[in-house]
């Protein structure tokens, strides 16, 4: 299933492609797309961890941005 | 301006205060033995942390993570390197220059960022839907189709409907770029995302939320910045080795002449930590996805949507014009252009009425350009009886009188002698009993600014502009001549189309571009065979949207050169980001190598030229100037 996030104040571009790359190769992620200036992030994940995935991702962003605040949309 | 903005400028000049105290401190109290060193260097401390605290904290934390190339890192190290070598005040320089240049651009990317979604701003935030009798504002995603919603002045259609009660005029500048408002009237379709401007609108919606237009089209938008450009991939790749090598070369240039010309390492260590200042491609990452992007958003105010950076980088390209005739470069609706009486005592309205009638039960799209030019009611009970014949036209008993409205062969079938027509277009006959009253001509308008599309397009070295049509010979030469085209393929079925377009695009120079333009209704096969597929008139034509690159959202022919225009304007600006942002970065590191250029110079190729990149990109927003 498709989901999207939007990762506010997000102002580094380089970040954003660093974010892009470590969600795509989270488990069960078979696509992730970042664009930098609409801040959204849309990830395809199987449908059984999609819950759990949401997750996973603020985890990578807390890492990568911490001060970037994530949002499911 | 967001909050960690503001946030970060106050502690910034907090720390520029503290830093100007240093300063002062070492001019008035010279250094001396006697005095400690430590005071001096301890306020230059506490600048330095005020200002560059959190890039530290960052940069420590990266370490924990091995990312040694990040930003922070390589701003901290050259920094503390220069506190290493006994240049405090510079080095507490580039850190402040460093966070000035870091506010700079994170303000300009939010401006821009704000900036762009405001061409967007066509996204509804509520529908008025009537249920059970009451009026409730909802979410548009929760309307069905087939709800009743209701649209007042100065607000947004919410979803695509047909209108059931109420007129108004719709400003349509959002989608389309057409400055002038549409009249809508009941049983009109209207589509979402146009304003209604003066009347109370009842709308029963026949599409749900994500499949009308305002959401395809914020869709497309905010998707097209993922097909990226060639100029993107070039910045991806360029970026991946240039950090690295930057890095690698200070790295030598610190090691290698001292060793090997023996001493001097202060000065050589200096040069070296110039280079970690350069050596982040920011400007060029930021700026030139920014630049393509707000291409697409200027490109998207004139009403042109673009469905990604490649096709707007490609469009700059163009070199041969394809153009469809039917909706493309003529209306696509066939309108009465005369009226030739050809019997004594035979008035006009006699003859567009006797047609109209007899056609009156015709679906042909000459009945309706027949009854559009009647303009009155028709009396169904003066009709008695109305029979098609196939290919040639209708019969029908008017007021008791056999009639005949049809073609050529219909009138020779019954032994009455058309008129020979002179004129271009399609030639309605009208007979009655056994008499041949006149004939009326029937004729698909050229669109009022097709004929400044292709002078335009002929102005803007396009070097050859061809037009393809199912039509007869005679119409299209008709066309093509009024419009200057010298390059005619008339007579095509859709196969045809595809074929003629294979042909022309194996004629191409290398590296130039064919763009195929059509109404998008049975080209699809075409406007995915070429180089790049425009599809006219968008507005409520899903299968155009679907199928082209780029969708021109009202019915202008000229909007193909101004697209193309844009295009050109974006890519002028992206090679100037990309000449300028290594043209100076490169020279920087020569001096720096040199021991000609400062640190100062160094944060300029850093975050000044990021800055100058950012505001350079901003441009291509704008849309084209005439």
């Amino acid at each position: 299933m498709k989901k999207t996030y939007i990762l506010e104040d997000l102002d580094c571009a380089h970040c954003a492609a660093e974010i892009e790359k470590a969600v795509g190769r989270l488990e069960g992620v078979s696509s992730s797309r970042m664009t930098f200036l609409t801040q959204k992030l849309v990830v395809e994940v199987e449908d059984a961890r999609a819950d759990s995935i949401t997750k996973e991702i603020k985890k990578i962003v807390k890492k990568l941005e911490p001060d970037v605040e994530v949002t499911e949309k | 301006m967001s909050k960690k903005l503001v946030k970060r400028i106050r502690r910034v000049s907090a720390g520029a205060v503290v830093y100007l105290a240093a300063v002062l401190l070492s001019l008035f109290f010279p250094y001396s033995e006697a005095r400690a060193v430590s005071l001096e260097l301890l306020v230059y401390l506490a600048a330095y942390f005020i200002i560059g605290g959190d890039v530290v904290r960052n940069a420590v934390k990266n370490l924990g993570n091995r990312r040694i190339l990040d930003e922070n890192f390589l701003m901290m190290t050259a920094t503390a390197g220069a506190f290493l070598v006994g240049e405090y005040q510079e080095a507490v320089a580039v850190m402040l220059f460093y966070q000035v240049g870091e506010c700079f651009q994170s303000y300009a990317v939010n401006r821009s960022r704000k900036s762009i979604s405001d061409l967007m701003d066509i996204r509804p935030d509520y529908a008025c839907v009537v249920r059970e009798g009451e009026t409730q504002a909802v979410d548009p995603e929760e309307v069905a189709v087939g709800e009743t919603i209701l649209v007042k002045p100065g607000e947004r259609i919410p979803l695509d409907g047909v209108v059931i009660r109420g007129r108004s005029s719709l400003d349509t500048m959002a989608l389309t770029g057409e400055s002038l408002p549409r009249d809508v009237a009941e049983g009109e379709d209207v589509v979402s995302g146009c304003v209604s401007l003066s009347g109370v609108l009842e709308i029963r919606t026949t599409k749900k939320y994500e499949e009308s237009t305002v959401a395809r089209i914020l869709d497309l938008v905010e998707n097209a910045g993922s097909k990226k450009s060639e100029a993107e991939h070039f910045i991806t790749r360029f970026s991946r080795y240039y950090t690295p090598i930057v890095v690698a070369c200070a790295v030598l240039l610190a090691l290698l002449p001292p060793l090997l010309l023996g001493g001097g390492w202060t000065e050589w260590v200096y040069r070296a930590l110039s280079f970690l200042v350069i050596s982040c491609p920011c400007a060029l990452v930021i700026s030139i996805p920014l630049s393509f992007f707000g291409g697409l958003g200027g490109a998207g105010k004139e009403g042109i949507l673009v469905k990604g950076s490649n096709y707007l980088e490609a469009l700059a390209a163009t070199e041969v014009v394809v153009m469809d005739k039917t909706g493309t470069l003529t209306q696509g609706t066939f309108k009465v252009m005369g009226v030739f009486p050809r019997k004594e005592g035979v008035t006009e309205e006699e003859l567009l009425r006797t047609a109209a009638y007899a056609e009156s039960c015709s679906n042909h799209p000459i009945s309706g350009s027949l009854l559009a030019a009647y303009g009155k009611e028709i009396d169904g009970s003066r009709l008695q009886e109305a029979e098609e014949a196939a290919g040639e036209g209708v019969c029908a008993t008017l007021d008791g009188k056999q009639v005949y409205v049809g073609n050529d062969k219909l009138m020779k079938r019954l032994g009455l002698a058309p008129a020979d027509a002179e004129e271009a277009g399609t030639i309605v006959h009208v007979g009655r009993g056994k008499e041949y009253l006149g004939y009326i001509l029937i004729a698909d308008e050229i669109k009022s600014d097709a004929k400044a599309a292709v002078e335009a397009l002929k102005a803007g070295g396009i070097k050859k502009i061809v037009m393809l049509t199912g039509d007869r010979r005679e119409a299209a030469e008709q066309v093509a001549e009024g419009l200057g085209i010298s390059q005619v393929y008339a007579g095509l079925m859709p196969g045809d189309k595809v074929e003629r377009v294979e042909q022309l695009l194996a004629e191409r120079s290398p590296g130039g571009k064919l763009v195929f333009v059509g109404d998008g209704m049975n080209d699809a096969p075409v406007l995915a065979r070429a180089d790049i597929g425009i599809a006219m008139g968008g507005l409520g034509s899903d299968a155009a949207i679907e199928a082209a690159d780029v969708v021109i959202m009202t019915d202008e022919p000229s909007k193909i050169m101004k697209a193309v225009r844009i295009s050109k304007r974006t890519l002028a600006i992206v090679k100037q980001n990309i000449v300028f942002a290594i043209g100076i970065k490169v020279l920087v590191l020569l001096l720096a190598a040199l021991g000609a250029a400062s640190m100062w110079a160094a944060v300029f190729a850093d975050v000044g030229v990021a800055v100058i990149a950012i505001l350079n990109a901003m441009r291509a927003m704008r849309g084209s100037r005439e």
